[in-house]
């Protein structure tokens, strides 16, 4: 196979893989909000409304294409393809399993390639913003790329303390480092300030709640898509979710030892027959299992908070990027840098 | 064409966004995200109601009042029922005024719990709206059942009211009360009032001086939120106020924050009303004798003044001797409150404008009439 037809097809079942749980994931996240809001959520589309989100998908398809007259066109079209593509390239270095082939491409710079996309996402909700010409999308924008911007920057921080640690860029590698000394080999527990402060950036940089401030709805009605409908508004909701799930993904990877996990074939040394589940497909089953289950335990997180906390100000979030999360998380990687250094067992 | 630099952006917010509280529509200046100018346009829900009223009866009035405070129409009708009552010198029977104080009680506690909801929504926070509707639902409820209507009763009657309640209401209530004291409220506190969020968003956030307060003439919570210890069930008893054991609630800071605890605790106290009338309410008559035509003395005219959900709501009415009025007019505590949001907004950020507008506490329908 050519690599330029292993590409497409890699690229493809990404975009699929993006698009399936967004399906999913708008219909979870609508029963997690009615199961916390003592509702029922849809129940009408299907058993449980399982088939919800199809059928808004399909309105929104069939809905009229409307560009505002006095936007900038192509910023206006191309803004949501930029984002969804942001969320889709992420998923180019992320491991779903073991080894070679439970990658698409396992980057020795994953971290820095995972940085470089996503900045791309500000990049889109500034085209929109501005290209929307709509004060309010102009100010979701504004908002968008302050916040982006200086909470990527913890963000990466704390992925550094991760990196010193596991002494390689590469995801796959600071997966199976983890795994060496067993469940407290988990940056998890390595890195708890660490992961404190990426799960609070991350936030940030997903705009989710309580730091949705670029479509603030309350204030900015709803920030940089405001002028957005139909199939481009279908794209932006695309590319929230599949940000937020590769997020997720990261975090799992980064500090809960992302597809490692028991399998059946553990047992093998008591039932023999189960020695099968070594081989084949079924490590990376297997794999697939720990890496969604922990990419939706974070999923869960985020959806939880946003349905409980109330939304923090422009000046607070920024006070809280700059001031609090940035110097701790410097104090975070020195202390690491000492800690790796004199404590054997802590850098094994 | 030359490039001129402006230093501020000029925002259309409403009459439809989704935290103007109806149909407001405000003219915003903003320099960066810093309110300069805040503006509010009204009359987009002007019904004339006034207007109206002059045309009809005046028992056929108190349908109108209904609906200019819609989120607290018993306390409306109730206001508007006591001039009358007060100038024709109508009795009304123990009975009916111990109902009134539990309904216009009951009236307070659903508004509150309406504001917050609403409220926390403006702050981004969509759970506690659904909570604190769950909870008005059932006040609702037990309104429905008393009056055939959920959200516009016309209950009240001239010299009474329309019906007694039917049997095993009492014990709803009750019930209900139990349950807002003992799980709904101490739930919303756990989820909202104690939230770090919550405070950073709130606390000395629009702050609202007394002597400010008092010149632009606030009421109600705004003005007790900001230490001003002014409630008219005390101070201008009317009803069976004076009968209950319960407390005006006030708060210095004069926050949002404080508006805020003053409409939680207002709730408080309105459920010890409540069941103190519950328990000494005695049998009776719920209507008291009225002539069939009222037709008040000529050139005779009334102020009256109540204590509404959202402050003081007043009634002016002047008579020409027919049986309709010859002017009515109705002084709403959210107009008045909404010149307030500009003093109050000005160099805080746009976020903040939007938690001041909230924590009026404003119904566009009362504000338009």
């Amino acid at each position: 196979m050519s690599p330029i037809v292993a590409s497409i097809i890699k690229g493809t079942v990404a975009l699929l893989w993006v698009v399936l749980n967004a399906l999913f994931l708008v219909w979870f996240e609508r029963k997690v909000a009615a199961w916390i809001q003592n509702r029922m959520g849809p129940m009408r589309v299907g058993r449980w409304g399982w088939a919800q989100t199809i059928a808004d998908g399909i309105k929104c398809l069939m809905k009229e294409d409307i560009i505002p007259l006095a936007a900038d066109k192509p910023l206006f079209v191309i803004a949501p393809m930029v984002s969804v593509a942001s969320a889709v390239l992420i998923w180019i270095v992320i491991p779903f399993g073991p080894g070679k082939s439970g990658v698409f491409s396992d980057l020795p710079i994953g971290i820095i390639f995972i940085a470089a996309v996503t900045s791309l996402s500000v990049v889109a909700v500034f085209m929109s913003g501005w290209g929307s010409n709509n004060k309010y999308a102009l100010f979701g924008a504004m908002r968008g790329a302050a916040q982006m911007i200086s909470y990527e920057v913890a963000l990466v921080m704390s992925i550094l303390g991760v990196v010193m640690l596991a002494g390689s860029l590469s995801l796959q590698d600071i997966i199976t480092r983890q795994t060496e000394a067993g469940i407290l080999g988990w940056y998890l527990f390595r890195q708890p300030i660490a992961f404190i402060i990426y799960v609070i950036a991350a936030l940030a940089e997903l705009n989710r709640a309580p730091f949705d401030l670029m479509e603030a709805e309350s204030e900015l009605v709803s920030g940089y898509h405001t002028e957005y409908s139909g199939l481009r508004w279908l794209l932006f909701m695309l590319a929230e979710y599949g940000h937020m799930l590769a997020w997720s993904a990261i975090a799992a990877s980064l500090f809960m030892g992302g597809w490692t996990g028991p399998g059946l074939g553990a047992l093998a040394g008591r039932i023999p027959a189960f020695d099968l589940f070594n081989y084949g497909i079924w490590p990376y089953l297997t794999g697939f299992f720990w890496f969604a289950f922990k990419t939706y335990l974070f999923i869960f997180l985020a959806m939880w908070l946003r349905w409980t906390l109330p939304r923090v100000r422009i000046d607070q979030l920024m006070d809280l990027g700059w001031k609090f999360l940035l110097p701790v998380s410097l104090v975070n990687i020195a202390a690491t840098a000492v800690l790796a250094n004199v404590w054997g067992w802590y850098a094994k | 064409m030359a490039l001129t630099q402006e230093r501020e952006i000029t925002v259309n917010m409403g009459p439809q966004h989704p935290s103007t509280h109806g149909v407001l529509r405000m003219i915003v200046k903003l320099d960066g995200e810093t309110v300069v100018e805040a503006k509010p346009d009204i009359g987009y829900l002007h019904r004339c109601f006034e207007k109206l009223a002059e045309q009809k009866t005046y028992p056929q009035v108190i349908t109108f009042t209904d609906r200019t405070d819609y989120l607290s129409a018993m306390t409306n009708e109730w206001a508007f029922v006591l001039g009358i009552e007060k100038l024709l010198g109508i009795e009304v029977p123990e009975r009916a005024e111990y109902i009134r104080v539990i309904v216009a009680e009951l009236q307070r506690i659903a508004s509150h719990l309406i504001w917050f909801g609403t409220f926390s929504l403006d702050l981004g926070a969509a759970t506690p709206f659904i909570y604190a509707f769950r909870e008005r639902e059932v006040i609702y409820d037990l309104f429905e059942s008393i009056s055939g209507g959920r959200l516009l009763y016309n209950y009240f009657r001239i010299g009474g009211l329309r019906n007694d309640f039917p049997p095993g209401w009492k014990e709803k209530v009750l019930e209900f009360l139990e349950y807002l004291e003992k799980k709904a409220l101490p739930e919303y506190h756990k989820l909202f009032t104690g939230n770090r969020i919550v405070e950073v968003r709130t606390q000395g956030v629009g702050v609202l001086k007394p002597e400010v307060a008092i010149a632009y003439g606030a009421s109600g919570p705004v003005l007790r939120g900001s230490g001003v210890d002014w409630d008219l069930r005390r101070d201008v008893p009317y009803g069976y106020y004076h009968k209950f054991d319960w407390q005006v609630i006030t708060e210095k800071a004069g926050d949002v924050f404080a508006r805020y605890l003053v409409r939680m605790r207002e709730v408080e106290q309105s459920i010890k009303i409540v069941r103190q009338a519950l328990q000494g309410m005695p049998d009776g008559e719920f209507l008291g004798k009225v002539p069939k035509v009222l037709k008040p003395p000529k050139d005779s005219e009334f102020y009256v003044r109540h204590e509404g959900s959202r402050g003081e709501v007043g009634v002016y009415l002047i008579s020409d001797g027919t049986p309709n009025p010859y002017r009515c007019h109705w002084r709403s505590p959210a107009f008045v409150h909404l010149q307030l949001v500009e003093p109050m907004a000005i160099g805080w950020k746009i976020a903040d404008l939007v938690a001041i507008l909230g924590s009026i506490d404003i119904v566009l329908g009362e504000v338009d009439r």
